[in-house]
């Protein structure tokens, strides 16, 4: 983030938060996510660093997901993201196939994340771009995603 | 050149059939035959004909549905119905290839984090599009965006853009190649005199992420 969250600078990203999730929870292939404490406009707490923000959640495939991110009310929000975050120059953003079921961690994710950056995609740490297919029989698994991992700079990570 | 891509274009060659094809692209749903046949005034057995050989060249996909509600005996067979396929087809005589250049410079921009300078080229770009004397919907179809007027949740008119220009550099890089083109878009009013900010983006599958608020731009 370039500011506090409850800074003037971060306004509009925080009253975006409520609509967000509404319209993630409410998507098609939508699972589950980890939701932050206080109310509709609470954030995931976390012990990777204060200007961080990081979104968790679990999808049914690929195009679910793709569809949310960039083919909802969300890419309008997602094309506004330098007036709230800063640019970071690793990866910030990994997906992985989970069995039906599990509800991964935090510290799972951030272990994909790190997985990401030390040795670029691979099936057990992937991107949009370079997406790899579940294991066995594909689209039985749920895809899993951590977005919106921008630091400050992110010395933590 | 792909001698198959031309092989599938030139079939459109014939006028009846250009406007049978146009008549069911710029539907956004399933047309059945009789319709297409109303739309461009020829018979149904010679629109029909039409519709099979777009589907035969690739250009358009068939399906069966019911065009009525009535069920059970005397209901009728489902009709047959026609939407755009979703392949694309490039003719350029002779041979260019701007896509595989395009899509080697989207990853360099994305490698580069130069998203904002080329959002600002976009807009650049834009302004330039837009010519003297046109009107936005001139502008948009002449670039292929395909415009089509929808009330808005609110009641107030919005254009929408039935076809991506940019479609297969949109499905790589979404985020980048929709901002660019919002910013192309924006360019455009801007161009014609009109508020920019009418332009936003409001995403559906298959369709550009493009919409235009009517009041503004009128």
């Amino acid at each position: 983030m370039r500011a506090p969250k409850h800074s003037p600078e971060l306004a509009g990203f925080v009253a975006a938060l409520d609509p967000i999730n509404r319209l993630a929870e409410a998507a098609p292939g939508f699972v589950w996510r980890l939701k932050g404490g206080d109310g509709p406009q609470g954030t995931v707490e976390h012990g990777y660093g204060d200007h961080l923000l990081i979104n968790f959640s679990v999808w049914e495939s690929r195009d679910t997901l793709w569809d949310f991110i960039y083919r909802s009310g969300h890419l309008a929000v997602l094309q506004r993201r330098r007036e709230w975050f800063l640019r970071m120059a690793e990866p910030y953003t990994v997906m992985w196939w989970i069995p039906e079921g599990h509800v991964p961690t935090l510290a799972e994710g951030m272990e994909r994340l790190g997985r990401l950056r030390t040795q670029g995609p691979t099936p057990e740490a992937f991107t949009f771009k370079d997406f790899h297919g579940a294991p066995g029989a594909p689209g039985t698994g749920d895809a899993e995603e951590t977005e919106g991992v921008r630091g400050a700079g992110a010395p933590s990570m | 050149m792909n001698s198959d891509d031309l092989d599938t274009v030139a079939i459109l060659h014939d006028p009846v059939r250009r406007a049978v094809y146009e008549y069911v692209v710029s539907q956004g749903r399933d047309v059945g035959r009789n319709e297409a046949a109303e739309a461009v005034g020829v018979q149904r057995t010679l629109a029909a004909f039409h519709l099979d050989k777009l589907v035969e060249a690739g250009l358009l996909e068939a399906g069966f549905r019911r065009l009525t509600d009535r069920r059970g005996p005397g209901s009728g067979r489902p009709a047959k119905v026609y939407h755009r396929a979703r392949g694309e087809w490039q003719v350029s005589v002779p041979a260019r290839d701007y896509r595989t250049l395009a899509r080697v410079l989207a990853e360099a921009v994305d490698l580069l984090g130069g998203d904002e300078q080329a959002e600002q080229a976009a807009r650049r770009a834009g302004r330039a599009l837009a010519g003297v004397g046109e009107d936005l919907g001139g502008v948009l179809r002449r670039r292929g965006y395909e415009p089509y007027e929808e009330d808005g949740p609110d009641g107030h008119g919005l254009v929408r853009l039935r076809n991506c220009p940019f479609h297969v550099l949109a499905e790589e890089h979404p985020l980048l190649v929709c901002s660019m083109n919002l910013e192309l878009c924006r360019g455009m009013l801007e161009g014609l005199g009109a508020d920019a900010e009418a332009a936003r983006l409001d995403p559906r599958r298959g369709e550009c992420c493009v919409v235009f608020s009517k009041d503004n731009v009128d």
